[in-house]
Order: C-alpha cells, then sequence, then structure tokens
C-alpha cells in the first residue's frame, strides 16, 4: 500500500529526468544550429534571391526582383569552359593527392612507428602560414629561372622555352599541393585503425601481399579515401587563389569569375547564379559519388 | 600407408627465435604425426605462439627448421604453406559476409565453383544461412566458427589454432571443444592447438607438449604427462601436485626409498625420474585421502600426519588443505561419492596415499617444497 502510495509522487520526478534527457541532444544541436541557421542558411536564401534579380539593376540603383531565371542560362552560357575546367582541374588535383598520399598515409600509419608523430607533424606544419604565401612561393618555385623549370628545360621535358608558370600544369600542381593534407589525414585516420592481424590472416589464407593489399587493405581504407577525395575535390573545384597566382586568364576557373563578378563587374545576380550553379554541379557529383563508393558497405 | 603417414608429418628441427637478447623459443625439436591432435600447452611468454607463428610463416626462425612431409618450408612465404591459422582474435575480414570470408582462400587460389564447397563447410560448422551476415552481426562463438571454416576449407595439411577459444566464455568453450574435436575427427587434419588452458589440452589432444621457457618440458599423451610428470614445472602447470622435499636415501629392491622430514617413503622405480640426489616426492592431490589416524590407515600406504588448515567443498569433491608438522601444506582431494563427514577445521589427520601413486622428481639443491595450496574449484 505504501509502495503504491508512493508511486504517483515519483512519477512527474522520473519525467521530468526522461524529458531532460529527451531534449539534450536539441540543446546541443542549439548552438551549431544558431550558427548555421544566421550565416548559412539566411545568406544562402539572401543569394539565391540575389541569383533571380533583374540584372539590369545596379549596386547603386538596387536591384529588382523579377524572378530572371533567365540569369542562370545566361551564367552558364557565358561560362561553362570554365565550370569544365574547374571541374577537370579539380579532378585532376585530386587524384594527383590520392596518388601521393596514399603511400604517404600508408607508410605513416603502419611503418613510421616511431616517427609516426613527426610525420603527421611534417603534414599539417604547412597550415601554420597562409595558404596565399604558400602559393606565392610556388609562384617563386616554379619561375622561369627557377631551378625546377631549370632541370627540366636541361633533361628535356621542357623545350628551351618551355615554362611551368602560367599554364595549366601550375595551376594543378598548385591545388595538388595546397589540398594535399585533406586528402592524407583522412586517408591515415583509416589507415592507423586497420588491423594488420587481417593482412596476416590474408597472408595466411594465400593471398601474396599485393593481393592483400587489393582485398583488405585497400577496401577497409575506402571510408579515407573517399572522405579525402571529398575534403579535396569540393574545395578545389571552388578554388581561385591558385589559377589566379600561378596560371593565366587562359587558366581561370569558375572562382575567378565568381570572384570577379562579384568585386569587380559587381553583377550580383549573375554571381550568385554562378555561385548557386556550382554548388548543385558540386552536390550532384558527390551524391553520386558517395552512392557508387557505397561507403555504407565498407563502414 | 605407413609412409603416406610419414610424408604429412609436420617436424620441427632445432627451432630457434630470438628477439633481440630475448630467446622465445629456444632449440626446440618435435614431431607432430599427420592426423594427429596436438596440443602445445604453456603460460604465457612460454613460446608456444611464436612456435605456431613460425610454423604458418608469419614469424622467421632464427635458425632450425620447418619441414612438412619431409619438405623444407622454413623459407617459404606464408600464402605458400599448405597451412592455414584459427587466430586468437579470429581475424575475420570485417568488409566481406560470412560467405566471402570463409571462400577467402579458394578465391586467391582461383579456384571457381566454390559455392557448393562453401555452403558444406558452413554445414560443418553448422552455421548453415549465415553467408550473408556481417562478421560484426555474429556472437563470438559463431565468428569462432567461421574463422575455422575459412581456415578449414583450405585443406591445409596442417591446420594451427592459436587459443581460438580464449575469447569465449566457460561454457561456449566446453561446446567448442567438443565441436572442434568432431570436426577433427570427421576431417582428419593435423591440428596444432596452442593453449595455456591446461584442461582444455587435456580433453582435446592425442598429444600434448608442455612448454616452459621457450623449450618442451615434457611430451606425451595427457594421461602420462598428468600420470607421471617429468619436472617439477609440469607437475604445477598440468593440474596440481604436492611436492615434498627429500632426499634418496637407498633403494630396495624395485622400490627407491626417500628421507623427507624425518620419515622414509618408497617409490617403485618406475616411477622415478630420479634415482638419487635431492629429489621431489609427488602426490597429486586426488591421490591423498585422509584418516582421522594412523591406525586407520589401510596396510601397505604411507603417510604424513597433519592439521586440516582449510577446506572447501565443491560438490564432487571436498578440497582440504592439511598442514604438516613442518608447515608445508598439502592439499588432498575427497571425493564426495560416499555420506562420507566432512572433516572440521583443525582436526587432526593422517594423509595417506599408495606408494605406486606417488612419483619422484629430480629437484634443486636447496629448493623446499613446492606444492600448490590453493583450493581451486574444480569445473
Amino acid at each position: 500500500m505504501s509502495v503504491l502510495a508512493h508511486l504517483p509522487a515519483e512519477t512527474p520526478a522520473q519525467q521530468t529526468r526522461r524529458g531532460h534527457s529527451r531534449l539534450l541532444p536539441y540543446l546541443l544541436l542549439l548552438p551549431g544550429g544558431l550558427w548555421l541557421t544566421v550565416f548559412f542558411a539566411v545568406p544562402a536564401v539572401q543569394l539565391a534571391a540575389t541569383s533571380l534579380y533583374d540584372p539590369s539593376g545596379s549596386l547603386q540603383e538596387g536591384y529588382a526582383m523579377t524572378w530572371e531565371f533567365g540569369n542562370y542560362a545566361d551564367a552558364l552560357s557565358a561560362y561553362w569552359p570554365h565550370f569544365v575546367r574547374s571541374l577537370v582541374y579539380a579532378g585532376i588535383a585530386t587524384l594527383l593527392c590520392l596518388l601521393l598520399g596514399y603511400p604517404l598515409a600508408y607508410a605513416i600509419a603502419q611503418k613510421a612507428t616511431r616517427f609516426k608523430n613527426l610525420m603527421l607533424v611534417c603534414v599539417i606544419a604547412p597550415f601554420f602560414t597562409s595558404f596565399l604565401v604558400r602559393t606565392l612561393a610556388w609562384k617563386t618555385i616554379l619561375s622561369d629561372n627557377g631551378f625546377v623549370v631549370g632541370l627540366l628545360r636541361d633533361v628535356g621535358i621542357l623545350g628551351s622555352d618551355g615554362r611551368l608558370l602560367a599554364t595549366s600544369v601550375a595551376v594543378v600542381l598548385g591545388l595538388t599541393y595546397n589540398f594535399l593534407p585533406f586528402m592524407v589525414l583522412p586517408l591515415y585516420a583509416s589507415l592507423d585503425r586497420l588491423d594488420g592481424r587481417l593482412l596476416e590472416a590474408a597472408n595466411d589464407l594465400y593471398a601474396s601481399p599485393v593481393r592483400a593489399f587489393a582485398k583488405v587493405t585497400l577496401p577497409l581504407s575506402m571510408p579515407g579515401v573517399v572522405a579525402g577525395t571529398l575534403l579535396t575535390f569540393i574545395p578545389a573545384a571552388g578554388d581561385y587563389i591558385n589559377a589566379e597566382l600561378l596560371g593565366t586568364p587562359n587558366q581561370y576557373m569558375i572562382g575567378n569569375v565568381i570572384d570577379s563578378a562579384f568585386l569587380v563587374r559587381l553583377d550580383y545576380p549573375q554571381a550568385a547564379a554562378l555561385s548557386f550553379i556550382l554548388m548543385a554541379i558540386i552536390l550532384a557529383m558527390v551524391f553520386v559519388y558517395v552512392r557508387r563508393a557505397g561507403t555504407d558497405e565498407v563502414l | 600407408m605407413t609412409m603416406a603417414a610419414e610424408n604429412g608429418d609436420l617436424r620441427l628441427v632445432s627451432l630457434t627465435k630470438r628477439f633481440g637478447i630475448f630467446t622465445a623459443v629456444d632449440d626446440l625439436s618435435l614431431t607432430i604425426p599427420q592426423g594427429g591432435f596436438f596440443a602445445l600447452l604453456g603460460a604465457s611468454g612460454c613460446g608456444k605462439t611464436t612456435t605456431l607463428r613460425m610454423v604458418a610463416g608469419l614469424e622467421e626462425p632464427t635458425s632450425g627448421k620447418v619441414q612438412l612431409g619431409g619438405r623444407d618450408i622454413s623459407r617459404l612465404r606464408p600464402y605458400k604453406r599448405p597451412v592455414n591459422t584459427v587466430f586468437q582474435s579470429y581475424a575475420l575480414f570485417p568488409h566481406l559476409d560470412v560467405f566471402e570470408n570463409v571462400a577467402f582462400g579458394l578465391r586467391r587460389r582461383g579456384i571457381g565453383d566454390i559455392r557448393a564447397q562453401v555452403e558444406r563447410m558452413l554445414a560443418l560448422v553448422q552455421l548453415e544461412g549465415y553467408g550473408k551476415r556481417r562478421p560484426a552481426q555474429l556472437s563470438g562463438g559463431q565468428q569462432q566458427r567461421v574463422a575455422l571454416a575459412r581456415a578449414l576449407i583450405n585443406h591445409p595439411q596442417v591446420l594451427l589454432l592459436d587459443e581460438p577459444l580464449g575469447a569465449l566464455d566457460l561454457k561456449l568453450r566446453r561446446q567448442m571443444q567438443i565441436e572442434l574435436k568432431r570436426i577433427q575427427t570427421e576431417v582428419g587434419l593435423t591440428f596444432v592447438h596452442v593453449t595455456h588452458d591446461q584442461e582444455e589440452a587435456m580433453t582435446m589432444a592425442d598429444t600434448v607438449a608442455v612448454m616452459n621457457a621457450g623449450r618442451i618440458e615434457q611430451l606425451g599423451a595427457p594421461a602420462e604427462i598428468y600420470e607421471f610428470p617429468s619436472t617439477p614445472f609440469v607437475a604445477n602447470f598440468l593440474g596440481q601436485s604436492n611436492l615434498l622435499a627429500g632426499q634418496v636415501a637407498g633403494r630396495s629392491g624395485d622400490d627407491i626409498l626417500v628421507s623427507a622430514y624425518g620419515s622414509r617413503f618408497s617409490v617403485p622405480a618406475a616411477r622415478c625420474r630420479a634415482v638419487d640426489g635431492d629429489v621431489y616426492l609427488g602426490v597429486r592431490p586426488e591421490k591423498l585421502h585422509l584418516a582421522p589416524d594412523s591406525d586407520s590407515v589401510p596396510a601397505g600406504h604411507q603417510w604424513v600426519t597433519g592439521v586440516v588448515s582449510d577446506s572447501s567443498y565443491v560438490g564432487v569433491s571436498t578440497q582440504y588443505l592439511v598442514r604438516t608438522p613442518w608447515g608445508t601444506e598439502v592439499s588432498a582431494f575427497a571425493s564426495n561419492a560416499g555420506v562420507l563427514a566432512q572433516v572440521p577445521l583443525g582436526a587432526h589427520v593422517v594423509a595417506y596415499w599408495r606408494p605406486d601413486h606417488a612419483f619422484l622428481l629430480g629437484r634443486e639443491a636447496g629448493a623446499g617444497d613446492a606444492t600448490q595450496p590453493l583450493l581451486e574449484p574444480v569445473p
């Protein structure tokens, strides 16, 4: 009887406690959610609105909202080569990052027992200086009288008046260099988790080291490959610093066009439309890629 | 037939492995007959796993040879050896389902049409219908069976088992022991089983090698080793023993006379590993019986007196510790088969045994009694 008498008194207390724990996830989401709303969602809506303004307006006279969907068609027809170039440059740079980064990440994770931390610091160290300064340094490295060009001319890969700076090669190399850490770190994370005993088991089950790599190491590192390629490709596709500093207008990527539309030509509706097209293309590609790579299978 | 059997034998010849200054396996030589169930038994760090890994090819011997059917395979890469391993951690491939895990070895050897084989193997380990599951979706016992199927399907000449039951709980372990033994009998392969569990080694293996500090202390059938251990280490690693320090005092016919703590005992010469100098007189606890006084000791038995200092009732038996006048506690397991009264603590008793149940081992001069006065519940 006394137990029953206690029950109603306890229930509300328990409910509040459970209520708290049900609210907790939302409370944890609140700061980030607020931040994203104020600094991402609202500006994105504003940008979407801008992309549909009447293009005949100007910053001084103001813009009229005329739902100009034609802005998108105009932007695409005028600048589609820049879109293609951006995707090609970013694609090649991502591939190069993967080819350079995978062995590096593998070596750090699996072989560099004692020097692991040192090597990781070396990968991250470039972040201690500005992106801009590092890209400017590449301008020097690739300059016409720099040692790289000299060497390539001597061995005949470049003609006697061949150059690297102001070419597509320079832009792709710059992108590769700048985004390499974004490839190496996720690859390292997934390769570091790899259980060496699985490779022993593969060896024991008639897999040569090469087959063991193909059948065990590579599939198990796919989450890292997917994360690394996304982290490299997405920012690389939108980059404009490398094309600006290492290329010429002939190498300009879509980022350069958006940059000049916003800051030089002051054509806000077009700049906004270009931004949205880039976002849509990247989202579509990422969607297809993640589906194809089947990361959920790997995880 | 004999030729064929000899051809499949696994021979280790002076196998040695050093890691820096540490010698993990020290000049180990043994022959494991084809089709046998061989257990390497020892405490952790005794070199048993290193030995196994050298047979698998996962560790390169510092010196010595691994021969399989007369062929030297010591320098063969692991993926070229007709040997498969069931790993302690199972090491199942997490990105492959059960079917592909089991099929892994066949696929690497380019064997086609494997569905029927894999299904048959899954049936053998009683996992029909589990082919599409991922290892993470299986219980420990199921994972263990997948690991076993994955190794067995390749019909290796030797199957190596590296404490494969260590991660299972007691009941499942017993079940898997029976299962493993059944499978071994069915497929007739050579099994080399590494374990630190003496009971597991005794119940499963035909031949047990007790390893200590990189060497084999004793090798033989489980009952042989248990009944007549060759060193104090074996006597206390495989089961427990009461080892009383004494000196050989002479010989009387077929018996060796031992003097210990002012008393004379005799042991048949056939049960003596040492026949002179410092020795241990050993008696297994279950062969030590208690009587209220020396008059009730049956004829032909030998005895020591003592006081019951501890007792533990474990159902099938009661385990007593008896403190001898010189302070050593010997243990005696009294079967609870009859309706005998329990002996109370502090009671003066006589612990007696048949001379042919005792054994004599060599003893380093100065070493004292070696007993394990632990009242461990017998599982």
